[in-house]
């Protein structure tokens, strides 16, 4: 789309557009060149010297179990993240829809976990299934479930899965509800009369109909636990025990500012970037999808 | 409603509040802790019944910020880096986004395709991927450990400059031809007429750009190497470093609240605002 009214001048735009290019260009692109370009050099241990070493880097990791590990990890992270968070949020979302009364309160009392930062939500649920402290944790005892995040793997797992998703729910809730309230009324109305109860009528028409909502909430979500959750993963498991919880972006993290492995932790950038631009042209792709609909 | 089916209706119900506590209920919990003196806090399990210390810890953590051996600098000092930042980062992020969709929108300029794509580009980098470089271009900028550095980076926003530009393609074409017949040039057009119409769409942006800043991590773990330069997000973190013995849980679930506090005060308050923005911000 085009405007038919415009403003001439050969140097405003120019000017109204130096701000933004300015902080784009020293931070977004020369990074971004950065580290494509580290990404095929090699460091020494001292940042001496540095040699050029093709692919070497890609190589190393993708023949480098624990990282190998971690893309395991990240993967089932990501799809409980999404799966479990998408599914709590659609059901409480079409119960909302249904309700008459007090639907606005249920929906204030569902929003806000949204303002609460990774690193708040990480902290609160360390504190909830703290082995020795944590309520849930003592509450658990009762059912024969010795819980302890610092020594079982998959407690950690759990751990960061609750706590990820407690974080999202508001948002899947918000666009599922929304949603729901652009399907015609009028379907839903035909197919009462025609019979069906609501149970058939959800899984012939409402779900369907919301298919373009759900593919879009995947792709948010997956981008979510991709990247957004390092403050959870960082305020509670550190990704231990061992590498249980280890996921993609610590793992960048903790190689290149501990470990110092530059070459490494660039070339797990870039990777980490084409799979971001994967899921971002996905997403673009169903948007204009969602458009006709 | 469709139909009358009782039962289904207080089944609803059931899955709502039960829905809702299992949400509120981690808050409760810090809520709890944070109102019991520190060897309550301690028990397990700790008493589901709020104690009368509410204030006295949130005056201690403000004041102090001390979490057992683990010093940090007050609360009040961390909140108010992260409502600095917080704030710089909406305002930034909003009026370069708004100049530079104006540019885009309403001007033909040469390079107007190249520029366009080097803003939509930036979408896909989120700062996680790009965190060293630029975690170095900061440092040789010597931008650590100020104001500039912990958030001109994050500024440059995509989507806040698409959300203008759709919002610019609406306006109507009449208002810049009458504007134009009037006399009025590009900056008048966009300050008398531009402005005051995108104000919701600015309200909006406002409210979840807030959050986004008020609630970064990673990056402020990079660029604070100073305890006063600590975001509130940071300085939790260091409260309980000190693992299980030396962690004061009160004094952390105090300070937890307070750094929900703003931001949940203004998802409530504008709710609607809220909203709009989370939804436009995704088209």
């Amino acid at each position: 789309m085009e405007k038919r009214a415009r403003f001439r001048s050969a140097w405003l735009p120019y000017l109204l557009l130096l701000p933004q290019l300015l902080v784009t260009v020293l931070f977004f692109f020369w990074p971004a060149v950065q580290a494509l370009y580290q990404s095929v050099l090699l460091q020494d241990a001292f940042g001496m010297s540095t040699q050029f070493v093709w692919f070497d880097n890609f190589k190393m990791l993708f023949a480098d179990e624990t990282y190998l590990a971690a893309f395991k990890t990240t993967a089932l992270f990501s799809s409980l993240v999404a799966v479990l968070g998408l599914s709590l949020s659609l059901l409480l979302a079409v119960f909302t829809d249904r309700v008459v009364r007090g639907s606005s309160i249920y929906k204030t009392m569902l929003i806000w976990p949204y303002a609460v930062s990774p690193v708040v939500v990480g902290v609160l649920w360390m504190f909830l299934l703290n082995p020795t402290l944590g309520i849930i944790a003592h509450g658990l005892r009762h059912f024969g479930i010795e819980w302890n995040n610092l020594l079982n793997g998959r407690h950690a797992m759990i751990l960061i899965v609750l706590a990820a998703i407690w974080k999202q729910i508001s948002y899947n809730f918000l666009f599922f509800l929304a949603g729901l309230q652009s399907i015609p009324r009028s379907l839903i109305e035909a197919a009462a009369i025609d019979g069906a109860g609501p149970w058939r009528r959800f899984f012939t028409i409402v779900f369907p109909l919301l298919t373009p909502t759900t593919f879009f909430l995947l792709v948010v979500n997956i981008v979510y636990a991709f990247f957004d959750t390092f403050a959870i993963v960082e305020a509670t498991t550190q990704g231990g025990p061992g590498k249980d919880t280890e996921i993609l972006v610590f793992k960048v993290f903790n190689d290149g500012f501990k470990g110092g492995d530059l070459g490494s932790a660039a070339a797990q950038s870039v990777i980490l970037m084409t799979i971001v631009i994967v899921l971002t042209v996905l997403q673009f792709k169903y948007i204009e999808k969602k458009v006709q609909y | 409603m469709i139909e009358r089916r009782p039962f289904l209706g207080m089944f609803s119900h059931f899955i709502l509040i039960l829905g809702v506590s299992l949400v509120a209920f981690p808050i409760y919990v810090a809520f709890v802790a944070a109102t019991q003196t520190a060897e309550q806090s301690a028990l397990a399990p700790m008493s589901l019944i709020p104690g009368d210390q509410l204030w006295i810890n949130l005056q201690a953590v403000l004041g102090s910020g001390t979490s057992g051996n683990v010093a940090s600098s007050p609360v009040g000092r961390m909140m108010w880096v992260s409502l600095v930042s917080a704030l710089m980062i909406a305002v930034g992020k909003i009026s370069i986004s708004m100049l530079s969709a104006f540019a885009l929108v309403y001007f033909r300029f040469p390079g107007r395709t190249l520029f366009f794509w080097m803003i939509f580009v930036t979408l896909m980098l989120p700062v996680e991927v790009r965190i060293s470089p630029t975690y170095k271009v900061v440092s040789d900028l010597s931008m650590l450990n100020s104001y500039a550095g912990l958030t001109v980076p994050l500024i440059a926003s995509a989507t806040a400059t698409f959300l203008f530009r759709q919002f610019f393609l609406t306006v109507p074409d009449e208002l810049a031809e009458a504007a134009r017949i009037d006399g009025a040039g590009p900056l008048r057009f966009f300050k008398d007429i531009l402005w005051p119409l995108s104000r919701t769409n600015v309200i909006a942006l406002f409210v979840i750009m807030f959050i986004y800043g008020w609630n970064q991590y990673l990056w402020p773990l990079l660029v604070s190497t100073e305890q006063n330069m600590y975001p509130i997000g940071v300085g939790i973190k260091r409260m309980i470093a000190g693992g299980d013995a030396a962690v004061e849980w009160n004094m952390v679930m105090a300070t937890l609240l307070l750094a929900m506090l703003p931001p949940g005060l203004v998802v409530v308050i504008m709710q609607k605002w809220f909203v709009k923005g989370l939804v436009d911000s995704e088209k």
